[in-house]
């Protein structure tokens, strides 16, 4: 049973009938109902490929935030091997809204660190639906530095909304552990490559992604503010999300025109949700890729190319 | 003092209805409800005089008295690309970017400037909250590169002076991305040994704090300033609760070791002054070194180039 998005409920109707007709024929052994099944199935295919194939900015931010969308840890455990989990900031707690630790991918060690929003309900309160406080960046900082010293590539997984919105999250620093965090990512002697597999909301997603390469997935977003905010801010109706999505360019189509994303990973038709096995390979493909490109590159200078990446942006903006 | 105030009102306002009158000769302090007489405001660096609340002060009347004799030199900060993203909500953003130009006088929101302090060469940046809530952009992340880079070169100091809402949304994922280009500017002070100083001022939240703003050597808080990440009613609905008083201000913020120091306006170019000479190896300044600033603060500031 899949779960659909608004948009895609006449998709959910056709699946609907070809599933009942199908139900129908399991109990009923003298109907043979496949033809009629396969020409729906058909049509449902035609139309998903359609649906898909031109999403809105806030469709996407729909497909981006999809509860059956692989998750940080369904990477980690699908593409690393050897992983170790490794917890907590030494100061004040372990954050489960970030993960971390030591595994391979082929045979390279690193260090992998992101953002995991939980697949079901508890595991979604556990992880604060990924959203994460400061405890969280700061053991990201402190992940950083191992791979730092021990020479490490690093790899994000980026997607939450962004970072906690609470009271103790604010008492404990919340500004000043983002602000470490990225300036933690730009000062490590060793490849940063950063995914973003869903949502990149906001300061919260920064401080784990100014890295070397920003990688996205096609229907991944990536905003200064959510579409919801923004419109209940300038439009002062936050129903207007739609106008809002397109007006902030949040899409990886956009960032790549904008020279901030690098990569587009495509994803199988439907989003990624649809087909995690297949979109967590070519993430993976992806990463094994820039790893191999970066590895030959000297401390001094991935530093320094990080730095002027950040540095150059801007001098693009979009085509009228 | 409220009555006066009432009383007198009118009658200064009929008697000076002529053009090179300010418009509004007095402000509503949105604190304490005092009527302020807008030379006296000045003079007293924007602070209220009946209960200390620090108003928004502009760049320029900010480096006016900083600087010694109100003398400084603007630092040019690169041109951006306007409207990169051809924004429009209600408004175009072009239009919004003219308003605020004309509203403030000024290019963006932020100054940058280089000179003296008591006799102690700096380089300031200041964060100009009447321009669209002081957001940060393209051109923000520029000046903040710009002061990072003019520091280095004349190997000085930067004090920034923060003030803004955010991130400013009309250029998406650009102004997100000033994070970490500031971040990088911050590195550059670094690694040059150089003191980098921020004042936190009311308000400093979103973005802006999550980045330069608190990766300072030295954080200062003007007093009651609203700094933090999130928004008060952001976080009132998704914690659902009622916030203690006092929340996200400085004190508060000082109370959870997030600021060096809350600092009243008036003290602060004598503590900048002694900070600064200590981090970079200076004799202390002695008192006398110079004639007292001229008196016209109300005046437009002189730059010695533009
Ligand atoms: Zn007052």
């Amino acid at each position: 049973m899949n779960n659909y998005l608004e948009f895609e409920k006449p998709l959910a109707e056709i699946e609907g009938k070809a599933e009942e007709l199908r139900a129908l024929a399991r109990s009923n052994e003298e109907m043979d109902v496949e033809e009629e099944a396969s020409a729906l199935d058909k049509k449902a295919e035609a139309l998903l490929k359609d649906l898909y194939s031109d999403l809105t900015a806030w469709r996407k931010c729909q497909v981006a935030r999809h509860p059956d969308r692989p998750h940080c840890l369904d990477y980690i455990n699908q593409l690393f091997t050897d992983f170790t989990q490794l917890a907590g900031d030494r100061n004040f707690a372990d954050d489960l809204a970030i993960v971390g630790g030591l595994a391979r991918i082929g045979d390279q060690a690193v260090v992998v660190i992101g953002q995991e929003k939980g697949s079901d309900t508890k595991s979604r309160v556990e992880r604060n639906f990924g959203m994460a406080r400061p405890e969280g960046y700061r053991k990201a900082i402190r992940l950083m530095d191992l791979a730092h010293r021990f020479k490490l590539p690093v790899v994000t997984l980026v997607d939450t909304t962004g970072a906690f919105p609470g009271k103790g999250a604010e008492e404990r620093g919340q500004s000043e552990a983002i602000a470490r965090c990225t300036e933690k990512c730009l000062q490590i002697g060793v490849p940063l490559i950063t995914v973003v597999i869903g949502e990149g909301g906001s300061g919260g997603a920064v401080a784990l992604a100014a890295g070397n390469k920003l990688v996205m997935l096609e229907h991944s977003v990536y905003s200064v503010i959510s579409p919801e905010g923004c419109a209940s801010i300038l439009w002062k109706d936050a129903s207007r999300m739609r106008e809002a999505a397109e007006a902030l360019r949040v899409t990886a189509q956009d960032l790549s025109a904008l020279g901030v994303a690098d990569e587009i990973i495509p994803e199988p038709i439907g989003g990624a949700h649809r087909d995690p096995q297949t979109t967590i390979k070519s993430v993976g493909a992806a990463i094994e890729k820039h790893l191999k490109d970066l590895s030959k590159k000297k401390p001094e200078t991935l530093i320094k190319e990080r730095r002027k990446k950040f540095l150059d942006l801007g001098s693009k903006g979009l085509a009228a | 003092m409220n009555w006066i105030s009432n009383y007198v009102r009118p009658t200064i306002n009929s008697l000076f209805s002529r053009r090179e009158v300010p418009e509004n000769l007095w402000k509503k302090c949105p604190e304490c409800g005092t009527m302020l007489f807008h030379r006296e405001l000045a003079d007293n660096l924007n602070v209220c005089s009946s209960c200390d609340h620090h108003m928004h002060i502009t760049p320029r009347d900010r480096f006016a008295d900083l600087f010694d004799g109100g003398i400084f030199t603007e630092v040019s900060v690169p041109e951006v690309i306007h409207d990169p993203l051809h924004f429009k909500d209600q408004k175009k953003y072009p239009e919004r970017l003219k308003a605020a130009q004309k509203k403030t006088g000024e290019k963006d929101a932020m100054l940058v400037a280089q000179g003296e302090m008591n006799r102690t060469p700096i380089v300031a940046a200041c964060q100009d909250f009447s321009f669209m809530g002081g957001s940060m952009g393209m051109y923000v992340g520029n000046a903040i590169i710009a002061a990072a880079e003019t520091a280095v070169k004349l190997e000085r100091p930067l004090i920034l002076f923060s003030a803004a809402g955010g991130a400013r949304m009309q250029e998406g994922i650009l102004s997100l991305m000033q994070m970490p280009r500031t971040t990088v500017a911050v590195e550059m002070l670094k690694e040059e040994g150089l003191p980098f100083i921020v004042v936190l001022t009311h308000p400093t939240t979103g973005g802006v704090t999550a980045s330069y703003a608190m990766l300072g050597d030295i954080h200062i808080g003007e007093p009651n300033a609203l700094i933090g990440f999130a928004g008060t009613r952001v976080i009132e609905q998704t914690i659902r609760e009622k916030l203690p008083e006092g929340f996200q201000r400085s004190e508060y913020l000082l109370d959870h070791g997030m600021l060096d120091r809350v600092t009243h306006r008036k003290n602060l170019k004598a503590e900048l002054t002694s900070i600064t000479r200590a981090l970079t190896g200076l004799p202390p300044a002695v008192a006398g070194d110079l004639p007292k600033p001229s008196k016209a603060k109300s005046e437009a500031p002189k730059a010695e180039e533009k």
